[in-house]
């Protein structure tokens, strides 16, 4: 992939003034952000207000009708893009964890590096059995994933998308669809992460989750970025009375 | 077939099978899973050994009873199909055999790459696909074979040699036609049938599209295929006595040939028309129990 000449210090992921339409209802309008390398944001606010949208258009699983969206300097929305180097990059993890249930766990982290980027099939699988252990699921490798726990499955699905390298990840209200007693798991697995300074962006409905891990919070609030700041000061300090409203209902 | 559901869902949701009024109770069906794709193996598969042994009982006892006062008894009619037996069995029967498998082969191989071609983004392929799937899954079988008998030539010849294209094999070809629509249809459903989010797990984990089909979609798709493409067997085998109306010595050409050589009493008839019906059914019926059996296997373990 070319790399342009984007420079580590300048933001991993830029949006600027990003609009996308569904037929006649317009779901972002106008939403600018950027995330530095290293950084992990989450956007919170309620449901419909585009959040999942937002980060799906940063892979090009949705595309926008216009501004731009920027992953390492590269035009997400030029349309000679290489959609399949951008996502070589961006790795994507999903509310309904979408693993491939005809394929083991191991197998299920293995295929991507092997098929996609040709790596040797010995050093992938001394990769993915490292992956298997950091997300705390040694002795699951040869289950499917009909066999495993909401949240056991959605920890195969963040070693899948880490067995990609990739310089970013995106975390698609990954535990809205779990058992609350598995939530904990999964959410320990992304701090790992974050710790270990991989860049997140993160759409989440766990607050106190968001304000434990994140170095900037973003409400979204019909399509528009309503309110940002750091979490110190973003759930005391609230200005704006949707953002308040939204955080009195759900704290 | 809706309205058959239509009335499964109404008893289930308002109950009228417990009604004293007088009226007909909804007929109500008990086999699970994807009944639309598979009524002709659930009619076939219905057949409990009771209903066997009464069919059984019709077919041989019925026509000794109606001919008692005939001076061509049954037991001639039953000595001179023994006779024939093997001539029918061995040559007739086979070649019906032989038509539905390489039709199934040929179809199935068509149908797969039809189906694909429905799903392609590519516009150019993705509607002829459709119209070749709904033209030929919706036009009669047998004006399909009459027009590929009389549209191939019966003859090819390469270089200086002459090969004749054997009638059996214009047959498969003509049945090859709708097989291969209904198997089109088959592989579109099983594929659409699987959830978006496997395909957008693929993409993300930047797959191409033939990779994401090829390594995720069709290995899902594959058992939900396998009970309908059975169902469909069973019906093309059923169907292969059509091509007696092209001449073909099959099982139906070939019993109409040795009752002329038996001087065509009508006696004749029923043993040798009854026993292509038991040899079709000895033959389909197992194939029908055990789509079902499959059917109920996948749906459990999904």
């Amino acid at each position: 992939m070319a790399k342009s000449d984007w420079t580590p210090d300048q933001p991993l992921v830029s949006i600027r003034d990003v609009h996308k339409s569904f037929g006649d209802l317009e779901v972002l309008k106008g939403v600018s952000l950027d995330v530095k390398q290293g950084e992990v944001i989450c956007i919170i606010g309620p449901s419909g207000s585009g959040k999942s949208t937002l980060i799906r258009c940063i892979n090009a699983l949705n595309d926008i009708n216009s501004g731009s969206i920027t992953v390492e300097g590269i035009e997400v929305n030029d349309p000679d893009l290489d959609k399949l180097e951008l996502r070589k990059n961006v790795g994507m993890v999903f509310q309904q964890y979408n693993l491939f249930p005809h394929k083991t766990a191991l197998e299920n982290v293995m295929m991507a590096p092997i098929k996609v980027l040709k790596q040797s099939v010995g050093e992938v699988e001394e990769r993915a059995r490292a992956l298997i252990k950091r997300v705390n699921l040694v002795g699951k490798e040869n289950a499917y994933p009909g066999e495993l726990s909401g949240g056991q499955q959605q920890r195969v699905a963040i070693a899948r998308s880490l067995a990609m390298n990739p310089d970013v990840m995106l975390f698609d209200e990954v535990t809205a669809a779990l058992d609350p007693e598995t939530v904990g798991e999964v959410l320990l697995a992304i701090k790992d992460l974050a710790k270990d300074g991989m860049t997140c962006i993160l759409v989440t409905h766990e607050m106190g989750f968001a304000r434990e891990v994140a170095d900037h919070i973003y409400f979204t609030d019909r399509g528009v970025i309503v309110e940002h700041g750091p979490p110190a000061t973003f759930f005391t300090d609230a200005k704006d009375p949707r953002t308040r409203e939204f955080l009195s209902q759900i704290l | 077939m809706s309205g058959w559901h239509f009335n499964r869902s109404r008893a289930e949701k308002s109950g009228t099978a417990q009604t004293d009024l007088p009226v007909l109770k909804p007929f109500t069906y008990n086999a699970g899973g994807q009944a639309d794709n598979l009524l002709f193996s659930h009619w076939l598969a219905e057949f409990s050994p009771r209903s066997l042994a009464l069919f059984a009982a019709i077919v041989l006892l019925w026509p000794s009873l109606a001919l008692a006062q005939s001076n061509y008894s049954f037991g001639q009619a039953m000595e001179a199909l023994w006779r024939w037996l093997p001539f029918i069995v061995g040559q007739g029967f086979v070649l019906n055999l032989l038509v539905s498998v390489v039709t199934m082969l040929v179809g199935t191989i068509a149908g797969v790459l039809l189906g694909l071609g429905q799903i392609s983004p590519i516009r150019v392929i993705s509607g002829p696909s459709w119209f070749i799937t709904q033209l030929f899954r919706n036009s009669p079988w047998l004006v399909l074979l009459f027009i590929v008998m009389l549209a191939l030539p019966f003859e090819f010849t390469i270089g200086d040699t002459v090969y004749p294209i054997p009638d059996w094999l214009k047959a498969v070809f003509g049945l090859s036609l709708p097989i291969m629509a209904n198997i089109s249809e088959i592989v579109r459903g099983a594929i659409i049938s699987v959830p978006t989010g496997q395909w957008e797990a693929s993409e993300s984990l930047a797959y191409s599209r033939a990779q994401t089909l090829r390594l995720v979609i069709l290995p899902q798709c594959f058992k939900r295929m396998i009970p309908p493409w059975m169902n469909w067997y069973a019906i093309l085998t059923m169907a292969t006595p059509l091509i007696s109306l092209l001449g073909i010595e099959e099982i139906i050409t070939l019993s109409r040939q040795a009752m002329e050589a038996e001087d065509n009493h009508p006696e004749l008839l029923v043993p040798f028309f009854g026993f292509s019906l038991v040899i079709f059914f000895a033959y389909c019926y197992p194939i029908a129990r055990f789509t079902i059996s499959l059917e109920k296997k996948f749906v459990v373990k999904q």
